[in-house]
């Protein structure tokens, strides 16, 4: 019944989940080996399916090609070989990033992988518009006007900045990066500047919105509102759709539920087995809550701190503490990450570790709770600007911890899978207690659109898979 | 909802008042507004039943359709609401005021200014509610591709003269009240719960009456005497059956207690004392009164028809024009109360001073309503019934620059606002206790100065965040540098200043000031021009087809 990714590296995005019946996952998947080594070699698929995305961007005849990348799958990496291989083919390339964070970081991983290729970054005229470190490096050339960047090999930048891009020659070719999160219309004021394009995200992480209603234009293929990619696959329905099947980051205990609850008919495997990664502590438990479920996330990948029930204000300040509770144990047992690229245990520092939270106000709290006992260096921030980033060990304020309703912001799939899928070791769920009949008080009530295409799965489905495979990992706790 | 609005609420819901939200009036209201009260046919959808329309609180024309499924009289009607709307919307047409704007020049492709003028007023539609609104887009999408007999010769039913030009206006009312801010067309539960906040959900709040009893509840003397909202001699049977709960309404809260009698109460023949602001109208009136005087004036229609000889004709007549003076004093008496209600609602909102920066974008408004009268003027077609993906771009790129502009110019012009966005870290505000100049490391240094600020808000500053207050109206920017050792904002400044190494007279706080600051930009600007509609992209479809759209074709449901 679920597509096998050693089959294939085409995802299907015409899959029609009604073929399929209700979405009913097989729980016992969790529990088996991801792989078997023998019928399945995450380097080989991988390699594999890089291959045929480079084989259709550069000698293909279509204008655009897809590539769905589940997290942690190396979307990055694509990006900067298909990057160097078509520079290296001699056409100009222009790339598409969403923000100026992501655009430095793939000038500065162009430069680490070829140092004498002759890289564009085009900036916004804002003071301090890129990263300093760009200075350092001698073959990239910085500026606010296009025109300065002309006959470059690769020119970076944001959709922003290129939307104000007028009057130049179109590039033979593009990269848009992180296009699931791109929206129509930003595709729509950049469109013109290229032939063709390898679009790159990934479908699972948060939709694009809009700070007004747009319900109006629901339903239309070119809907500004919608991603950039359900727009150009809804005008050019053949063009060729690939998908990374395997994820780096996510350890064997995280991919499969990751997998199943978030990418049920494109799944992906994890790329290293059971044992090749752990998390130990110098400090035995002292059998607090807090200790307890570290023990449990050490072990077993996945650990939900349990609080009691209760409806309580969006900065819940017993959650928000037994976060920074967690926080601070995590740091003062002495944290010691094995994985494959070092044998050797190295130490859990505070850079290694994220707290994710679904608002800027819940952040703001964990960061003021973290600053009484002092620790310094743990990223701390929503799920939007989590998009992306990598971690050993993750700390979750649930999104819908203590809340009395289910609001589509908060049961939106897309958060859920962002805040679950940042690690590389070990995800800590804080949380009240009642999500699960919460969920089912409030079934979603969306007005159906005419001509949307329905989303699989959808945020109810996901939440509850998440919890009860969560509920298998649970510490109560009363602070 | 800001936590100030929350308070409110619980406010509201203990004093059993509304509770003010704003300090100012954040829409403008035109000088002479035109009030549309239109009810709809049950189970009809766009099939009106009648409306009070006009611009005079004391003499509104009530248009009433005695058979809403005759399209003949449905069509009466709408020749009649034309004549009614289209010289209201028309007499603002011709006063105008010379202005500029920024055009691409065809040839060079470049931005320049263009001698234009703008109307200097411009109508304003109020409805009821936010139903009432969507009903004038059904009016406007029914009409604005109708064919009259002149445009077209064999359409096989000619719309009357005017009908199909108020269908475009009406769908450019509907259109721009989309526009976060503008208030072209408004409807008046939302004028009123952006500035009061009552104690029941916000979706009892579209209920005209309940949320008018909230705010201004009958029998206080505030009033002016309409407040007590009858239906048709029913006073009576209300003091009765409510004597007691009006004694406890003292003690619970008026306002509570008249906003459940406004939703619920009813006479004794079953009919709501406070008709529901419309479109719909209440089942028990279309069942009881409404069904039973329509099947009274077909009987007679039948009559007419039938009639052999003349006095007998004469009398059917007669039996026709009393069925019909029946309906349209049930229409009346359905529209009237909330005919009354809005024009309440108006005086309220009128008391209120208009905030600042209202008036800039009522001239947006303005600037609206000239382009539409342009594009009416030079003959383009009706608007299509879908739009194409430029400009449904562009529609969405205006909307939320509108809104991030409303957002900022309602806390900048309203206190009680900028208190909900400082207890949200989105601003701060505080005394300045230090200030230390400094200066770029350029050849021709500028100041820099750095600003403390000793405040008790918590704003949700990021490294280097740039935060603006408002200097004699215009923005002034700041970065943030950090805290110092007591926990004050440590700012610098960075611009209006002058072109000089000293900064200008009164550009810099000096100690002891009060500032608010903003993490929100105070003018957001609107993004990058798209492309043009015959320039869409491969990845969008291409460019649209051509020409304009046909009119409606002529479907079996038209001729029921």
């Amino acid at each position: 019944m679920i597509p096998d990714p050693t089959r294939t590296h085409r995802a299907d995005a015409s899959f029609d989940p009604s073929v399929f019946g209700p979405s009913t996952f097989d729980r016992s998947t969790f529990d088996r080996s991801p792989f078997d080594r023998s019928a399945f070699d995450p380097s080989a698929e991988a390699a594999r399916a890089t291959a045929a995305i480079l084989h259709d961007t550069l000698h293909g005849g279509a204008r655009g090609v897809v590539v769905d990348s589940p997290p942690g799958a190396g979307k990055s990496t694509l990006v900067v070989n298909a990057a160097l291989e078509l520079a290296a083919a001699g056409r100009p390339l222009m790339v598409v990033a969403q923000t100026n964070a992501q655009v430095d970081d793939l000038v500065l991983r162009l430069a680490e992988k070829q140092p004498d290729l002759p890289v564009g970054r085009l900036h916004s005229s804002d003071a301090d518009p890129y990263d300093k470190a760009l200075d350092e490096l001698e073959h990239v050339r910085k500026s606010a006007k296009a025109a300065d960047l002309a006959g470059l090999d690769v020119v970076i930048s944001t959709a922003a900045k290129w939307a104000h891009v007028k009057n130049v020659e179109p590039w033979r070719h593009a990269i848009v990066d992180e296009a699931y999160q791109m929206r129509s219309d930003a595709l729509l004021a950049v469109a013109g500047l290229f032939e063709r394009a390898l679009f790159v995200g990934d479908p699972g992480q948060l939709d694009p919105f809009a700070i007004v209603g747009s319900e109006q234009w629901a339903g239309l293929s070119y809907d500004p509102s919608a991603s950039a990619v359900s727009t150009l696959l809804a005008h050019n329905p053949s063009l060729p759709q690939h998908r990374l099947p395997v994820s780096w980051r996510l350890p064997a205990s995280a991919a499969p539920l990751v997998s199943d609850a978030f990418y049920p008919y494109t799944r992906f495997r994890s790329g290293t087995d059971h044992g090749d990664r752990s998390l130990s502590f110098g400090v035995p438990s002292d059998g607090s809550g807090p200790d307890r479920v570290l023990d449990e996330a050490a072990a077993s990948g996945w650990g939900l701190l349990e609080l009691p029930a209760r409806h309580t204000p969006r900065t819940d300040p017993e959650a928000v503490r037994a976060v920074a509770e967690v926080v601070r144990r995590l740091l003062d047992r002495g944290g010691a990450t094995v994985s494959e690229r070092s044998p050797d245990p190295a130490p859990l520092t505070a850079d290694r570790i994220a707290v994710g939270t679904a608002h800027r106000d819940q952040a703001a709290a964990v960061r003021a709770a973290l600053a009484e006992p002092a620790v310094t260096g743990v990223t701390v921030d929503t799920a939007n600007r989590l998009q992306g980033r990598e971690y050993d060990v993750t700390v979750v304020l649930h999104p819908l911890s203590g809340r009395p309703d289910a609001t589509a912001f908060h049961l939106e799939t897309g958060r859920l899978c962002v805040l679950a899928s940042r690690h590389r070791q070990a995800c800590i769920v804080v949380c009240r207690a009642g999500v699960a009949e919460l969920l089912d008080e409030h079934p979603s009530t969306e007005p159906v659109q005419l001509g949307v295409t329905v989303k699989f799965p959808d945020g109810w489905e996901a939440n509850h898979a998440v919890l009860s495979h969560l509920a298998e990992h649970r510490v109560p706790y009363r602070p | 909802m800001s936590l100030i609005h929350t308070l409110a609420r619980m406010e509201a819901v203990e004093s059993g008042r509304a509770q003010p939200l704003a300090t100012v009036r954040h829409r403008h209201l035109a000088a002479r507004p035109l009030v549309f009260v239109p009810l709809t046919t049950a189970g009809e959808a766009g099939a009106p039943l009648g409306a009070l329309v006009g611009a005079d609180r004391d003499r509104p024309r009530l248009l009433v359709v005695p058979q809403p499924r005759d399209r003949d009289l449905r069509f009466a009607f709408l020749a009649d609401l034309a004549e009614e709307l289209l010289p209201y919307v028309d007499s603002f047409a011709d006063d105008t005021e010379p202005a500029e704007r920024t055009e691409t020049d065809p040839e060079t492709g470049k931005r320049v200014k263009v001698e234009t003028e703008l109307c200097a007023d411009a109508p304003q539609l109020i409805v009821p509610s936010r139903a009432g609104i969507e009903f004038v887009r059904l009016l406007g999408r029914s009409m604005r591709f109708r064919r009259t007999a002149e445009q077209d010769p064999d359409a096989p039913y000619p719309a009357p003269p005017r009908v199909p030009l108020l269908g475009r206006w009406l769908t450019h009312f509907a259109e721009r009240a989309r526009v976060p801010g503008s208030a072209l067309v408004a409807a008046m539960t939302e004028l009123l719960s952006r500035h009061w906040a009552t104690g029941q959900s916000s979706l009892e709040d579209q209920h005209l009456g309940a949320l008018l009893a909230w705010i201004d509840p009958p029998g206080e003397g505030s009033g002016d005497g309409s407040g007590t909202v009858s239906g048709d001699g029913s006073g009576e049977g209300e003091s009765e059956g409510e004597g007691e709960s009006e004694g406890e309404s003292k003690a619970e809260g008026l306002g509570a207690a008249a906003a459940l009698r406004a939703e619920t109460a009813r006479d004794a023949a079953g009919q709501l004392l406070c008709p529901p602001a419309g479109p719909a109208t209440d089942p028990a009136f279309d069942n009881k009164l409404l069904a039973p005087a329509m099947e009274r004036y077909d009987r007679a229609r039948t009559a007419v028809a039938a009639a052999e000889d003349g006095p007998a004709a004469d009398r059917h007549l007669a039996e026709l024009a009393a069925a019909e003076r029946e309906i349209a004093a049930l229409v009346e008496s359905r529209t009237r109360p909330t005919w009354d209600a809005v024009w309440r609602g108006l005086d309220l909102l009128a008391a209120l001073p208009e905030g600042e920066r209202a008036a800039e974008r009522w001239t947006r408004d303005r600037w609206s309503y000239t382009g539409h009268r342009d594009r009416v003027l030079a003959g383009e077609p009706p608007q299509p019934r879908v739009d194409d993906a430029v400009t449904a771009a562009n529609k969405l790129a205006t909307r939320e620059t509108a809104q991030a502009r409303l957002e900022a110019q309602e806390a900048l012009d309203d206190p009680l606002v900028m208190a909900g966005r400082r207890l949200s870290g989105e601003a701060f505000g505080g005394e300045v206790t230090e200030i230390v100049m400094a200066y770029t490391d350029s050849a021709r240094p500028s100041p820099r100065p750095l600003v403390t600020l000793r405040t008790d808000d918590a704003p949700h500053l990021a490294e280097r965040a740039k935060v603006h207050r408002s200097l004699a109206g215009k923005p002034q920017s700041a970065q943030f540098v950090g805290y110092d050792e007591e926990g004050g904002v440590v700012l610098r400044i960075l611009d209006k200043m002058g072109r000089g190494k000293e900064p200008e007279e009164g550009s810099v706080p000096v100690k002891g000031d009060r500032i608010v600051w903003t993490l929100f930009e105070h003018a957001p600007r609107g993004g990058p021009s798209l492309p043009e509609p015959d320039d869409t992209p491969w990845t969008h479809g291409g460019p649209p087809g051509e020409g304009a759209e046909a009119p409606d074709p002529v479907t079996p449901e038209d001729v029921l």
